[in-house]
């Protein structure tokens, strides 16, 4: 690494804070929101909505007072993620709300989301507040996985919600994803034990068919995760947060160890497990086939796979206008979150619908660039981790509504209606901010050394 | 570390690409096909959400649309006596889709066709709302009425066609429906629909027979074996003797008879005698002894064993057979595996009335968009020749034989020349079922010839000789030629 390159490590020469620039930006991300909020109501009504003020307001405050804050307490944080965060939020926020004004999809939604996102940006506050240095993190190795543990399991005592068990119900309060949290907490356990045990995995191996086969004892831990994910699948039919979680162990160990044999061994133990479940797991054979005949009729009716396809191809490349396409013959499962993207997808085209997916691949390079920037192996390790949580949930939640693989049921982050959701990943973006702050500031200048006296010339 | 996190970079962003390039695919190559995938709820939104072009017949729409407030849908089609019409609209339904007329030209009475384009981008910048074009009929809005209430309670149909164009005038089929009574989506619609499907109603209301439908023709059919005849130059003169024996056997066979319908002086009969008393054994053998090559070549000139008559909408295939020998003769005088739908005897009728050449049958004159601007006019087409014009005359004297002083005297207009034929088709094994009786006629005027007819009625129980089609299809030919004629004045 060239010291002269300011993004990727440190310099003794002070990187550009960009917080003027991030500023900017936010502008943008909350005006966009903005101006979708006004071209809803105009399209439904043929009003500017009452609540713009009330919404403008609102949405501009909470990107302020973010921004205010990483100013102080995070100024060399990367510049993008706040305002790619706020735009995605605040565009979920009005598909929501637009959904909310089709009255056969139920009760409105956006109050409530409104809520959780400002949950969310006081969680992503109090972290960028409260936690100085990501390196903190790293003692709670072992608590986090008891609690991921504790939270992946706790669905199994609730009831199902359209098949899957992934909810637990607190009375009062609604309904909580405890998986969304459990992602983090578990790649902050990981980066914790890879980072102790990644010598070990990586040196300490047999050669065997050209694969570096690791001891019992380092395999262990991996194995046991890879069981745990097969069994969440199993005991709560969750497709999404198993694989989520074996892709996260997977890249974390690849890039702990820098050895390929682990991403095979991956590939092979992931793909065993998926035709094993896959073969008993009806719920799963459903998926796969709803996957391969999207567009079948059951029972005379049209599926809600078929739906989706619908509403994509009726938005074409410009889609139909906001608040003027027919999301709400999507009925069933999930309009507002798992299938938001159909939404999207319909009513402001390929064109906008690509736009959302380039906030998110942003997102994810601007996570991948912090963990390159890290200088500690944990901070590396986590912050790939993270990305890598996020930009597999994309790709899974995306790649099943629009049919690229089968269909499971997670939420699209930001985007979809779902109070854990946008907490979870406001606090993902507090943390990377955290860890790329610690990595872009620059560093302190060397303490003049008392025996170091300036060079005398002597004269003669 | 920073190779391996190159790497998942790398893996990340292909992650991206596959979405982008699967969004591509769905929203941009599938897009068109998902967009106007008939399970798309949004093409029949689409549909609905503008009130419909109409149907229209002698100037007058026969269709409408009313708003309704079922749901996703504005807009309800409407017919104006739709038991009447519906051979000729079809129905277009909320609930269950469209056919014939309302099916085929969708795109311009929806106005999404991409020759309403102009028009469209007219609306768009004067603000109107997308309307729909309409669909100009050539048919004749009395004949059509003379034709349903001719048939009345009966099972049958009637075509009607202008032989020196080959508009059809009437086409109306009984037992029928009134598309009204399905078209929007309520529970009652689905009733109705359901009350009027073949499982559920023996009649088969929803069947258009006048199009759709193939009988036997009966002796009808004996015109176009008479051309054959006069054509292949069996026989010239239709006044000569035809040297046919009675009784006669069936070709190949040992010693199965071809039976008359009665007691009728078909002996050496002449071609016009044979005709005038409708001769079984004479057409029998004249189908024998050209055989079954040349038959065929002249039933298919008039339209036989063609699976492609759109009107636009299309009609089922008539079907002449490739046979034996005995079944060749059978299907001579219209039996065994000979199958007509009534437009294409129609069709027999109108060649031999247009001095042997035969037009091609439409029902579609003109497409117009909203501001009248016709995007397509049909122009009359010429689809065969199967007869010389000097061997339609003579089939012409022959037919009018019949009306004069022959089994089709019913048929006859005062100051008016009237050729028909009468037909009664055996129907079932051993001819238990009951018979279909048919007319086939033309009628002529110092002016020209306005009007062929085909009419068939179903389930003449009572009457099984051959002068059940001249008693009970002939008055309707009639009446229809009389609308016709009335109209020409």
């Amino acid at each position: 690494m060239s010291s002269t390159t300011n993004t990727t490590t440190i310099g003794t020469i002070g990187a550009p804070s960009r917080r003027n620039t991030e500023l900017a930006m936010l502008i943008f991300a909350v005006l966009i929101p903005v101006f979708a909020y006004v071209n809803v109501g105009l399209a439904k009504d043929g009003s500017v909505p009452a609540g713009v003020l009330g919404y403008s307001l609102g949405l501009g405050l909470l990107a302020g007072v973010a921004h205010l804050v990483v100013r102080k307490w995070a100024p060399y944080a990367d510049p993008l993620m706040l305002p790619i965060g706020t735009l995605l939020n605040g565009l979920g926020l009005i598909f929501i709300w637009r959904l909310d004004q089709e009255p056969s999809l139920g009760k409105a939604m956006a109050p409530n989301q409104l809520m959780w996102s400002t949950f969310g940006v006081a969680l992503f506050l109090g972290i960028l507040i409260f936690l100085k240095d990501h390196r903190v993190l790293q003692r709670y190795t072992y608590i986090s996985m008891v609690v991921a543990l504790v939270l992946l399991v706790a669905p199994v005592f609730f009831p199902g919600v359209n098949g899957a068990k992934i909810w637990i119900t607190i009375p009062g309060l609604g309904s909580l994803q405890p998986g969304e949290f459990a992602k983090i907490i578990i790649a902050i356990f990981f980066a914790g034990y890879l980072m102790v045990k990644r010598d070990a995995l990586a040196l300490a191996s047999r050669r065997f068919m050209g694969l570096y086969l690791p001891r019992g004892r380092d395999l262990g831990p991996i194995l046991v995760i890879w069981a745990l994910s097969l069994m969440i699948l199993v005991f709560e039919t969750d497709l999404g947060t198993s694989l989520l979680f074996f892709g996260l162990f997977v890249v974390m160990l690849y890039v702990a160890t820098e050895r390929t044999s682990w991403i095979v061994f991956g590939l092979l133990l992931s793909a065993g497990g998926a035709v094993a479940v896959a073969t008993f797991e009806s719920h799963v054979q459903t998926r796969v086939h709803n996957w391969l005949n999207p567009l079948e009729l059951v029972n005379g009716g049209v599926t809600e796979t078929a739906q989706a396809m619908y509403s994509f191809g009726s938005g074409g490349i410009l889609g139909s206008g906001l608040g003027q396409g027919y999301s709400r013959l999507i009925l069933g499962i999930a309009p507002k979150s798992d299938y938001i993207l159909a939404t999207v997808g319909e009513e402001i085209g390929l064109a906008g619908l690509m736009a959302i997916l380039m906030l998110y691949g942003l997102l994810i390079e601007r996570g991948i660039r912090t963990a390159l920037a890290a200088r500690d192996p944990f901070g590396k390790l986590l912050a790939i981790g993270l990305s890598g949580a996020f930009a597999l949930q994309v790709f899974v939640v995306a790649g099943g509504v629009t049919g690229l693989i089968p269909l499971t049921g997670m939420t699209m982050p930001f985007l979809a209606q779902g109070g854990s959701s946008v907490i979870a990943n406001w606090a993902l973006i507090a943390i990377l901010l955290r860890i790329s702050d610690t990595a872009r500031r620059p560093a302190p200048a060397p303490a003049p050394s008392t025996d170091a006296e300036m060079t005398q010339v002597v004269r003669p | 570390m920073n190779k391996p996190l190159r790497r998942v970079a790398i893996f990340c962003g292909l992650l991206v690409l596959a979405l982008l390039v699967r969004v591509n695919w769905v929203q941009f190559v599938q897009g068109d096909e998902l967009k106007n995938d008939p399970h798309n709820r949004r093409v029949a939104i689409e549909r609905y959400s503008t009130p419909r072009g109409n149907i229209i017949v002698d100037g007058k729409a026969i269709t409408g649309s009313s708003t309704t407030d079922s749901g996703d849908f504005k807009y309800k089609r409407t017919y104006k006596n739709g038991k009447m019409w519906a051979p000729v609209t079809g129905y277009a339904s909320q609930a269950f889709d469209a056919n014939q007329l309302e099916k085929l030209n969708d795109g311009i009475l929806t106005g999404t066709d991409d020759r309403l384009f102009f028009s469209r981008t007219v609306d768009m910048f004067t603000g109107s709302k997308q309307k729909g074009g309409n669909v100009v009929t050539t048919l004749d809005a009395k004949a059509q009425k003379a034709a349903f209430d001719g048939l009345g309670k009966q099972k049958g149909a009637v075509a009607a066609i202008n032989p020196e164009t080959g508009a059809i005038l009437a086409l109306a089929s009984t037992p029928s429906y009134d598309p009204s009574t399905f078209a929007g989506m309520s529970n009652k619609d689905a009733e109705a629909y359901n009350a009027l499907q073949k499982k559920n109603n023996p009649d088969e209301p929803m069947l258009n027979r006048a199009l759709r439908q193939t009988y036997p023709p009966g002796s009808t059919f004996k015109v176009v074996t008479a051309a054959a005849a006069l054509e292949n130059g069996l026989y010239n003169d239709v006044d000569s003797s035809t040297r046919s024996p009675l009784p006669y056997t069936l070709p190949d066979t040992s010693g199965i008879e071809l039976k008359n319908e009665g007691n009728i002086p078909c002996k050496n009969a002449t071609l016009r005698e044979a005709l005038r008393v409708s001769c079984n054994t004479v057409f029998g053998k004249i189908s024998a002894d050209l055989g079954n090559k040349k038959m065929k070549a002249e039933a298919e000139k008039f339209g036989f064993n063609d699976p492609g008559i759109n009107t636009p909408v299309r009609a089922s295939e008539s079907i002449f057979p490739e046979d034996n020998r005995p079944q060749n003769a059978m299907a001579g005088i219209g039996q065994a595996s000979n199958r007509a739908t009534p437009l294409q005897m129609a069709m027999v009728a109108s060649a031999v009335a247009n001095h042997g050449k035969l037009m091609k049958p439409y029902m579609v004159d003109r497409l117009v968009a909203t501001n009248l601007n016709v995007v397509q006019q049909h122009t009359p087409q010429e689809m065969s020749q199967p007869l010389s014009p000097e061997n339609a005359q003579k089939i012409q004297s022959m037919m009018e034989t019949v009306v004069k002083s022959g089994t089709g005297t019913n048929a006859q207009i005062p100051n008016v020349t009237v050729g028909g034929k009468t037909g009664t088709a055996q129907h079932g094994e051993n001819n238990k079922d009951n018979p279909y009786a048919w007319f086939i006629s033309y009628a002529k005027t110092d002016k020209g010839t306005p009007v062929a007819v085909a009419v068939v009625i179903e389930g003449s129980d009572t009457l099984r000789d051959d002068i059940a089609g001249g008693k009970l299809a002939a008055p309707v030919a009639k009446h229809v030629m009389q609308a016709v004629l009335e109209g020409e004045k």
